[in-house]
């Protein structure tokens, strides 16, 4: 299966060596971001770059893959991801959470907790929490050895005091173990409390920006906030037209132009496993009976 | 005098070996005081554990300056085998060393000899690799700390005796702080800056 022009994983060995180091620093030190020297992949900045190098790092033949794009296996990117792995490094892929050793993820954490055997890789494109707020570089770092974090909260004061709440809903600042502001790639703030205390390790890589960063299992990750607006995750308040389910995250997806729209699990592999599983939603029936005939043929 | 035909060898199999023994010093990392165990075998020269060895062939490169303790340093051996498989320059300035290995505990210099890193790149620091007599058995240590559900024990047998008592300092020094892989035959365990361990009914 290994496409035989290149080494196993894509990766020469001396990248390799390069970013396996980076990535024990990164979890001795959770929440920092360290610099490494990032190759240029055969797929352009913005598709995941530093997730794969992450990715390619870590891998062996025994591994199992997942790779998700905002929840979904079955997006282009998800795909192209899973095929690159399949391709160079011969490794087993999968969809369902359970199975999977390593996953790759855009954006989401799997509604199925995650246990402590999974590495769960996330693709970041600016992982400079105050990039936003002070362009600088030199800036940024020094906030960080000082822990001077005093210009995100104003920032989430700021939302309040425009909006009357905390108006970010994706890429939710954190702190990790007590110490450094985190971002946690561009997640929605619903899977921020997935982060905390997780059973398994959580790497960061972000391929243009050229930084690696870690959260080690069973660690602190707290989203910023304040006394009275303590953090809240946002939720469309609906259950699954699919799978019915009411604690999952939801995609709106519009159906017509006359305003019609449905909500589904963006995780596909936990929406899935419940219409196995025979739960309905409003508009289930189709794919249900679908899946249902594809076990009965067998 | 050694040619290279009578050096130990390196890994059979150069990119699974490492991709194997990479996840093994992961994982310990990511859980401090769990042993991995390190699978593949390469040749080890005299002195050195062949977990050292796996460890020596995984990470270090021609960008990983190496400090070698006194007796390591000593040994042609050991020299002639990390220059010819890994190219890794030996450095005698300890605070400028990416790895550090320690072949003898009694031989640890004072810990702020090594590099620490800055408030800016804390991870510009030695990862210090400690060759001990066991990682199951001898006295009972308990770890707090980030990867740690609650609380982890581990029974080790180490030298310097002191020398959990001697990484506390990492407490203060945080983000800055050294990274410790102790090693023993095919186990690892690691102690990144951020464990905090005690002893047992101490």
């Amino acid at each position: 299966m290994n496409a035989p022009a290149y080494n196993f994983a894509y990766l020469d060995e001396q990248t390799k060596r390069m970013i396996r180091r980076a990535i024990l620093k990164a979890i001795a030190i959770p929440g920092y971001q360290v610099p490494f020297a990032s190759r240029e992949m055969p797929m352009p900045y913005g598709w995941g770059t530093g997730g794969v190098q992450v990715t390619a790092a870590i891998l062996g033949p025994q591994d199992v893959l997942k790779v998700i794009d905002q929840g979904s296996d079955d997006t282009t990117n998800a795909i192209s991801i899973r095929k690159f792995f399949a391709k160079t490094a011969g490794v087993a892929t999968t969809t369902a959470t359970d199975e999977a050793t390593v996953i790759q993820t855009r954006h989401r954490i799997p509604e199925t907790s995650l246990h402590a055997n999974q590495v769960l890789v996330y693709q970041v494109p600016i992982p400079e929490p105050l990039r936003f707020l002070e362009p600088r570089e030199t800036e940024t770092r020094r906030m960080h050895a000082l822990a001077e974090y005093g210009l995100m909260h104003v920032k989430l004061y700021e939302d309040i005091a425009r909006f009357g709440h905390i108006a970010t809903a994706y890429a939710y600042p954190v702190k990790v173990n007590a110490r450094y502001v985190m971002d946690p790639s561009p997640t929605p703030k619903f899977d921020n409390p997935k982060m905390d205390n997780c059973p398994a390790l959580q790497l960061f890589g972000a391929g243009r920006e050229k930084r690696i960063y870690a959260i080690p299992p069973y660690t602190q990750v707290v989203s910023l906030d304040f006394e009275d607006h303590p953090f809240e995750p946002y939720r469309f308040n609906a259950p699954c037209a699919l799978c019915a389910a009411e604690n999952s995250y939801l995609d709106e997806i519009v159906t017509d132009d006359k305003g019609g729209r449905m909500f589904v699990c963006s995780d596909t592999d936990y929406c899935e496993g419940r219409q196995a599983a025979g739960h309905h939603g409003s508009l289930s029936a189709a794919p249900y009976k679908e899946k249902a005939q594809e076990a009965s043929n067998g | 005098m050694t040619t290279i035909a009578e050096l130990p060898p390196g890994f059979a199999d150069k990119v699974l070996s490492a991709q194997s023994t990479f996840r093994s010093v992961m994982d310990a990392m990511a859980r401090p005081g769990s042993v991995q165990r390190i699978v593949p075998m390469a040749g080890a020269p005299g002195m050195m554990m062949r977990g050292t060895a796996a460890i020596a062939l995984t990470l270090f490169d021609h960008d990983t300056p190496l400090w070698l303790d006194a007796r390591m340093a000593e040994s042609l051996d050991v020299t002639k085998w990390l220059k010819f498989h890994t190219g890794a320059p030996v450095v005698q300035d300890s605070s400028i060393a990416s790895f550090a290995l320690i072949r003898d505990g009694a031989l640890l210099p004072p810990l702020d000899h090594f590099a620490l890193g800055t408030s800016e790149y804390p991870d510009r620091s030695t990862t210090v690799i400690i060759q001990v007599d066991s990682l199951n058995s001898g006295r009972s240590f308990e770890l707090r700390g980030p990867g740690i559900d609650g609380v982890a024990t581990l029974q080790a047998s180490i030298k310097p005796f002191d020398l959990f008592e001697r990484l506390r300092f990492n407490e203060a020094l945080f983000p800055r702080g050294i990274d410790v892989v102790l090693v023993a035959d095919d186990a690892v365990v690691a102690i990144p800056r951020t464990t905090r361990v005690v002893s047992k009914g101490s």
